[in-house]
């Protein structure tokens, strides 16, 4: 078993559960829950070795379309839970960039989508989860019972327990179209300036840059619901890469021809089109395994949070230091607060970057980076992290000595372990 | 509107199968021994469309009234009836157990056939419906490695080949079922190699044969190969086999 990003870190076994009730007996040493697999880097490998693999929960316990309220055990992921809802009217409120992620690891990582500015984090729209402890204790805890183990367990990266089930509250939709338009920007500052004006008029932004251009360049992309209600084909997987070559194909050279390929793949500076959900949230999805693409050896993921003054200097150490990225996203976040005792988004913008994994030229190039963005106030999400250092972890995230506090002894990973110390 | 009755409703190839008929709007009726699982077996189905479901706690023991027990769940007609109890022993602690060979007797084979035997003569009254019911490959052929499990299969896949024939012409269809090796709970233990199928692929694969109206159904279809090479090694070589 590895990571999203190809993380070996030893022996990691697996120990998996197919109902609630098996949780606590196959739990008798140090382990940590995890889900798909979906994390980039060590927050969802086990200190122990020994991972909890939850998919198995993979029951959805009830659905009301009347009211949108939906309660599904914890590997449940959220591609089952749109295509179970869409048809009858309702969507989940929060995306990330995957649709195969369960919906544990969303609350457990407080994920975000392209929505932040306008509805927040994942956990925001959580309205109750159960935690099994390994002490035999079930918490079942919400915004107002129990809050302190509800925000300690949103973006609580599996350390406080085993979530057993979340219960979400659902948005309402009236079908599975989006209208999107892309449109071309050729600096930081007139994206900076198409985001704001976009913030109040689209719930959907996000856009895809050229890092590896003279300067920054990329595709602005927002999104409203349609009101369109015909039923959209259902998602699907139309190439899968079979098996990571020895090397990466990507290199300073492909890269460099692919994003400018991409860049002007659109001629016109401005396009519309009608786009169904999974095309618009999971454009990536549709290519299995595509982290197969970076080689064996895998690759690493940058993502952060930081003022944008912080980011066109970020911009220009990656332009210079030649190591490109295939797909670099960028989002002005909102400021709407989490739940969440740890939780990545932060108002800012936030960068994210694949680079091939080149040993201690990659690690070089990070700490570079780091020294911007921590240096300016900013973060890294632990979700895509294998590099941060304690220090800046525990700066970015003071809040952390409470979720050790609340984390089970039983429940470890090489991440927290990492950043921590703890054992 | 099809009313589908599944036993051994816990299993991950029921739920798997369940789940592509509660998505599109079937009413069901789910049975099987734990109460809780089933209560959330039954949830989950609801959840994912199916227009109704029914639970009834039930066991495949020498002491359950099978007549009776079909009696209560038969209602107004059973269109698909599928079979799906079982359990999956490990051969070195059973082998040589009297009391645990003729548990796995009791479950794999006696409990089925004493389903198929009470449900058999009101499907055929009927004169419609599809008996569904999951082998195994381990039935085509006796090996050292799981010869009690496969025997057990064995007795059910006969059983299955006689019914079939004698509700040949009559609208009622028998449909066996032989999965390989699949990905579920009844074999975590186990490490996975390139054979091996999800749940979710096989009941696709009983979903379309039910549809085509097959008799005999490998899933996935390698198997059907596989376990033909199998039958046509002599016994005189075949026993000396690691397999």
């Amino acid at each position: 078993m590895r990571s999203w990003g190809g993380l070996p870190e030893g022996e990691q076994r697996e120990l998996r559960v197919g109902w609630q009730d098996q949780v606590l007996s196959v739990w008798r040493q140090q382990v940590l829950p995890a889900g798909c697999g979906r994390s980039y880097g060590d927050s969802a490998l086990a200190a122990s070795g020994a991972v909890l693999n939850t998919c198995g929960l993979d029951h959805v316990l009830a659905f009301d379309p009347a009211s949108g309220v939906i309660r599904c055990e914890a590997g449940v992921t959220l591609g089952q839970i749109m295509q179970l809802t869409v048809p009858r009217g309702w969507m989940l409120p929060v995306l990330p960039g995957t649709r195969f992620v369960t919906v544990a690891g969303a609350v457990a990582n407080d994920v975000h989508g392209k929505n932040h500015h306008r509805d927040g984090t994942f956990a925001r729209h959580v309205s109750e989860l159960a935690l099994q402890r390994s002490d035999g204790e079930l918490i079942r805890c919400s915004p107002k019972h129990h809050q302190e183990w509800f925000s300690a367990t949103c973006g609580g990266l599996g350390l406080t327990g085993v979530i057993l089930w979340v219960e979400l509250r659902l948005r309402p939709v009236s079908g599975p179209w989006l209208d999107a338009e892309t449109i071309k920007f050729h600096s930081l500052q007139e994206f900076l300036e198409l985001s704001a004006a976009s913030d109040d008029s689209h719930e959907y932004t996000v856009s895809w840059i050229d890092c590896l251009g003279a300067r920054p360049r990329g595709h602005f992309l927002r999104a409203l619901h349609s009101a369109a209600s015909e039923a959209a084909p259902r998602p699907g997987v139309h190439f899968k890469v079979p098996f990571a070559l020895p090397l990466s194909p990507l290199n300073r050279f492909s890269l460099k021809v692919f994003n400018s390929g991409y860049f002007h793949r659109q001629l016109a500076p401005r396009k519309s089109r009608r786009v169904a959900w999974p095309g618009w949230f999971f454009p990536l999805d549709s290519v299995g395994h595509w982290n197969r693409l970076y080689g064996r050896r895998g690759f690493r993921q940058y993502q952060c949070v930081a003022p944008a003054e912080a980011i066109s200097e970020l911009l220009d150490i990656i332009r210079r230091s030649g190591q490109g990225s295939l797909l670099a996203v960028l989002k002005v976040f909102g400021d709407i607060p989490s739940p969440a005792l740890l939780s990545f988004p932060r108002p800012g913008v936030t960068l994210a970057l694949d680079f091939p994994w080149r040993g201690a030229k990659t690690t070089e190039l990070f700490k570079r980076l780091d020294a911007v963005v921590f240096g300016n106030g900013g973060a890294i999400y632990p979700a895509k992290d294998a590099h941060m250092s304690g220090a800046d972890f525990r700066a970015a995230y003071p809040r952390w000595e409470r979720l050790e506090q609340l984390r089970d002894a039983n429940i470890n990973s090489l991440f927290w372990r990492r950043v921590t110390g703890a054992v | 509107m099809t009313r589908a009755v599944i036993i051994g409703a816990t299993s991950a190839i029921a739920q798997a199968t369940a789940r592509l008929w509660a998505a599109r709007g079937d009413y069901l009726l789910v049975a099987a021994r734990n109460s809780e699982r089933l209560a959330t077996v039954a949830g989950d189905l609801q959840a994912r469309g199916a227009a109704q479901v029914e639970q009834v706690v039930f066991e495949a023991c020498s002491e359950t009234d099978y007549a009776a027990f079909v009696q209560e769940i038969w209602g107004q007609g059973v269109d698909v009836l599928l079979l799906a109890h079982g359990s999956l022993p490990e051969q070195a602690t059973v082998q040589d157990d009297v009391e645990a060979s003729r548990q796995e007797f009791e479950t794999n084979a006696l409990g089925a056939v004493s389903l198929l035997a009470a449900f058999a003569p009101r499907f055929e009254q009927q004169g419609s419906g599809q008996m569904v019911v999951i082998s195994s490959v381990a039935g085509d052929r006796g090996r050292r490695s799981n010869y009690v499990y496969g025997s057990a299969k064995a007795a059910l896949s006969t059983y299955c080949q006689g019914l079939r024939s004698r509700l040949a012409g009559g609208g009622v269809r028998v449909l066996t079922v032989k999965p390989g090796l699949v990905d579920s709970p009844m074999t975590a233990h186990i490490s996975k190699g390139l054979l091996w199928a999800k749940p979710e692929q096989i009941a696709r694969g009983i979903v379309r044969a039910i549809e085509r109206g097959s008799e005999v159904v490998y899933l996935p279809w390698f198997w059907r190969y596989i376990m033909l090479l199998l039958k046509l090694i002599p016994e005189r070589i075949f026993k000396r086999l690691p397999v």
